[in-house]
């Protein structure tokens, strides 16, 4: 997980295309400038970056869903609940479901547990288009063979 | 039986917050109503779930920004829910 570089995903161990499910493991880097605001003395992964991991957990779903001819882009967080302080250098277990796959949109629940202790979840929608640039799928596609999910692509 | 009409309206009514009795079936769901692009997403999901069909909203949108179909055609809610009717019928 490289906070600074929005890398949120460290490996996905799960791709279950039959219950649409992925599931990932990532761990909050135990140093950051990012801590240095948030907060001086008392650093926090911010709630914020939980929903990203969530979101990018989906997303890569996703594009294994479409077979990486489409891009996520979030466009909603609902029932969004942080439910415990997130701390440097936890592992995160981050799971996603799709729920819908619409016309030019998709819809996930996600959440992520510690230790078996589920910290947040969230209902997310994405709006799904064509990729507006090249280099972008190419980092999709470099990132996710990066993080084992390109080998269970079709 | 609630009709068509009635369903898409309660759904419009929640997700928008809007008061149901301001939704008729002459009712543009962007010009009279307001609805923006995420707030549609969030409508024809729930129309999606709950009429067991998949609007093809991509399509629309193409056929309305290329002048092959007015925006009236899927955006006044009449026009929508006969749409839906012919979704569902053609799903058997």
């Amino acid at each position: 997980m490289r906070l600074e570089y929005f890398q949120m995903i460290d490996e996905v161990t799960v791709l279950d295309r039959a219950s649409n499910r992925l599931e990932a493991r990532s761990t909050v880097p135990t140093e950051s400038t990012v801590f240095e605001g948030h907060f001086p003395g008392y650093p926090l992964m911010p709630g914020v970056l939980l929903i990203e991991t969530m979101a990018q957990a989906s997303g890569y779903l996703v594009l294994a869903h479409n077979g990486f001819s489409r891009m996520p882009f979030l466009a909603g967080v609902k029932q969004g609940k942080l439910r415990t302080f997130v701390e440097p250098g936890t592992e995160l277990m981050i799971t996603a479901t799709l729920t819908h796959d619409g016309s030019g949109f998709s819809v996930t629940e996600a959440e992520i547990a510690v230790q078996g202790k589920r910290v947040c979840d969230a209902a997310l929608t994405f709006k799904t288009m064509a990729f507006p640039s090249p280099d972008l799928e190419a980092m999709m596609r470099r990132q996710a063979d990066e993080i084992g999910l390109s080998g269970s692509v079709d | 039986m609630d009709s068509t009409f009635d369903k898409v309206a309660d759904i419009i009514a929640e997700t928008c917050e809007l008061p149901r009795e301001t939704i008729t079936p002459e009712s543009h769901a962007i010009d009279d109503l307001g609805i923006d692009s995420l707030d549609f997403l969030d409508i024809v999901f729930a129309i999606d779930k709950q009429f067991g069909i998949k609007i093809p909203l991509e399509s629309w949108t193409e056929e309305v920004n290329s002048g092959n179909a007015a925006a009236e055609d899927y955006f006044v809610l009449k026009n929508l829910c006969a749409r839906i009717d012919e979704l569902v019928a053609a799903k058997g």
